[in-house]
């Protein structure tokens, strides 16, 4: 069948098997060498796209619960969204939540997600106390920071190169709302957000929107959204949207006029300087997931997301860098988002690094790969590297340069016999 | 008020679907289905999920000598079974079975005359009890032969028809029975098939439409809901016409 990534390209042809038991799937390893297991598709590029697919949608169930740890262990096709209705309203909440809830525990695993807490809380594998995995020879193992360690650091942030994440078991974390108090603060240009990012360091979320076509003495202003669980207004989950973006718009829906006018509006909607609400979990973190197939509003060619970190110390001289290169391109995002991060675990490709990430919407036409490229040159400057769950295009080059462990994961793929069996045209152009 | 489910084929995808709704809200269930394995995960995640009581219950529905003994075991284990709900079933190739007779008729076996037999036994302790719902997942494909798909259409237009009589039968003892028509649905049974598009359903969108349909006690159920019109079109093509069709 045809399978795209969220950003709607690639497009390839693909035989996907859909095993509804743990059992079946080692049987199914070797039967290619071009295979890579994948779950609700929300990778941008082409991570999850392979000659072969193994879905793990069917692998859906939990399997223990303890209601006094709150230690979750549940099979990888697991969405957060399942987590989130089944245990908010006994008064749990993930540990850390990427902006939707419409991904699996294994790909969560596989790429290492992060959310607006990660300056506290790392990211999303910091939380997995094991994992269940498939190897290439058909044999499960259970992988944790005691046992077969460094299989463990590989698969965590690994892209599913390693083979297939079929359990896991994650600590969710005691909420006794499902509201956020919400404080949005204005900042007129990027000092500002970066220095109010960093004053906020103590704030449970935060993470700013940033107007990317903004230039001169605005260049950088953004709204930054901080967040804390509220005691009161109840366990109770949200009520369904039914907005849907029913097929692919006109590819010039989004252009450089439409999107300056967004950005423009969105930023002076607010007029105080700070104004406080609170919300509820589904509108705080997951605003996007209310509008559904929102990744059609780009038209038929698709789009990429380019999310990049820079170190803190090349933070405010590269984002500034780079947020010129942008303004000057007129190539605007809907949707950026900028977010200090805390320091980094020991994944050998995990994307998280102490400093500020930004991540910014592209169409995918004429001349935008060049304007990425330059970008890449400027990321990789000020020693810094792009997100793998959402890259399309970066050369092997810089993913080498930028992931300097990766020959340790090599190494270990190559130990387990997974180098002959697991790739996605993501590690192929990659050169894993 | 907690209920008891019974579901036959409780491994299907629609069926899980069901499950987990009921799961969530509470009720007891007792799940029936060929691979034991898949059924001890079925239960650990249902009761996760809220339901209080899981039973579950191997059985292959083309062994005919089983279905007694195992709702026997169930009924011992529930007393009482308020929702009876039959969900399995294969998606035959039509090409293939063309071509034999006995997988033909292995196909009406399993798609038909073994849900024929499971529920004449449901029927009489439901008559008994005179209380409760028997709904059963046919399909759209029962309301007309097509050339593309007749032998599954064939089997379930069969137990459709029994369950109107069914249905006749026991309304004068206060059960309903729902005969359940699934357009398509995005599930393992029809992995082969090429999707997308706006007629393909989730398994948990079917799943929501056949609980409401069971506590409203319908008889009958489109789902999603605009089958009813698609296949009210597809019923009314003069066949002189729809003979040199392909659908």
């Amino acid at each position: 069948m045809q399978l795209t990534g969220w950003g709607k390209y690639p497009t390839i042809e693909s035989l996907v098997y859909s095993p509804c038991e743990i059992s079946s799937i080692s049987s199914k390893i070797l039967d290619s060498d071009h295979l890579i297991a994948r779950g609700l598709g929300r990778s941008y590029g082409d991570s999850a796209l392979a000659s072969h697919v193994i879905s793990s949608l069917a692998l859906d169930h939990f399997i223990a619960f303890d209601d006094v740890t709150g230690i979750l262990t549940c099979e990888a096709g697991v969405s957060l969204a399942s987590i989130l209705t089944t245990f908010v309203p006994k008064g749990w909440f993930l540990p850390v939540t990427p902006g939707t809830k419409f991904v699996t525990v294994g790909g969560a695993i596989a790429s290492d997600v992060h959310g607006k807490n990660h300056h506290l809380e790392g990211s999303f594998t910091d939380h997995i106390l094991s994992l269940q995995l498939i190897t290439a020879d058909g044999s499960i193992l259970e992988c944790s920071k005691s046992s077969h360690t460094e299989l463990f650091y590989a698969t965590c942030g690994g892209m599913g190169l390693t083979g297939v994440i079929i359990t896991a078991s994650l600590r969710l974390k005691r909420i006794h709302s499902a509201y956020i108090n919400e404080t949005t603060i204005k900042a007129r240009n990027l000092d500002e957000a970066l220095e109010l990012l960093d004053a906020n360091h103590a704030s449970n979320y935060s993470v700013a929107w940033i107007d990317c076509l903004a230039t001169g003495q605005s260049l950088g202003r953004s709204l930054l959204m901080l967040g804390e669980h509220t005691i009161e207004g109840g366990l109770i989950l949200g009520k369904a949207k039914k907005l849907t973006v029913p097929c692919n718009m006109p590819n010039f829906l989004l252009n450089q006029y439409s999107i300056l006018a967004f950005n423009a509006l969105y930023y002076n909607k607010q007029k105080e300087n700070i104004t406080k609400r609170c919300v509820h979990y589904d509108t705080f973190f997951y605003p996007l997931d209310g509008l559904h197939h929102w990744n059609r509003l780009y038209g038929k060619n698709g789009f990429t997301q380019y999310q990049f970190v820079l170190p803190k110390a090349a933070g405010r001289e590269g984002m500034t860098a780079i947020l010129k290169e942008i303004s000057a391109s007129k190539r605007g995002s809907f949707l950026s988002v900028l977010k200090s991060f805390g320091p980094g675990n020991a994944n050998y490709l995990s994307f998280p690094m102490e400093g500020v990430t930004l991540a910014l919407d592209f169409k995918i036409e004429k001349g935008l790969f060049e304007l990425l490229n330059r970008l890449d040159g400027i990321v990789l400057h000020y020693g810094g590297r792009l997100y793998l769950a959402k890259d399309v295009r970066m050369s092997e080059a810089t993913f080498k340069q930028s992931y300097p462990e990766w020959p340790t994961f090599a190494k270990i793929r190559a130990e387990y016999g997974a180098d002959k069996y697991f790739h996605s045209l993501q590690s192929t152009r990659l050169g894993l | 008020m907690i209920k008891n489910i019974l579901i036959i084929g409780a491994t299907s995808a629609i069926a899980q679907a069901v499950a987990r709704d009921y799961a969530t809200q509470g009720h007891n269930l007792y799940l029936i289905a060929r691979k034991e394995g898949l059924l001890q995960t079925l239960a650990n995640d249902l009761k996760i999920r809220g339901a209080v009581k899981v039973g579950i219950a191997t059985m292959d529905a083309n062994d005919f000598s089983s279905h007694a003994p195992t709702l026997e075991k169930a009924y011992a284990d529930f007393e009482k079974i308020d929702v009876a709900l039959i969900a399995y079933g294969t998606l035959p190739d039509q090409k293939a079975l063309e071509k034999s007779a006995d997988d033909t008729i292995a196909n009406f076996n399993t798609n038909a005359i073994s849900v024929v037999s499971i529920l004449t036994l449901l029927a009489n302790k439901f008559e008994t009890q005179k209380s409760g719902t028997i709904a059963v997942i046919t399909s759209v494909a029962g309301d007309r032969g097509r050339q593309s798909n007749y032998i599954y259409g064939a089997a379930k237009a069969m137990v459709s028809v029994f369950l109107q009589g069914l249905r006749n039968r026991l309304f004068h003892s206060q059960v309903s029975v729902l005969d359940i028509k699934p357009g398509f649905v995005d599930t393992p049974m029809t992995a082969h098939i090429k999707k997308g598009g706006p007629l393909w359903a989730q398994p948990d969108a079917v799943a929501k439409d056949i609980i409401q349909a069971i506590e409203k006690k319908k008889d009958q159920l489109y789902t999603p809901f605009f089958w009813r019109y698609i296949m009210l079109i597809i019923r009314n093509i003069p066949e002189t016409l729809f003979k040199r069709g392909k659908l």
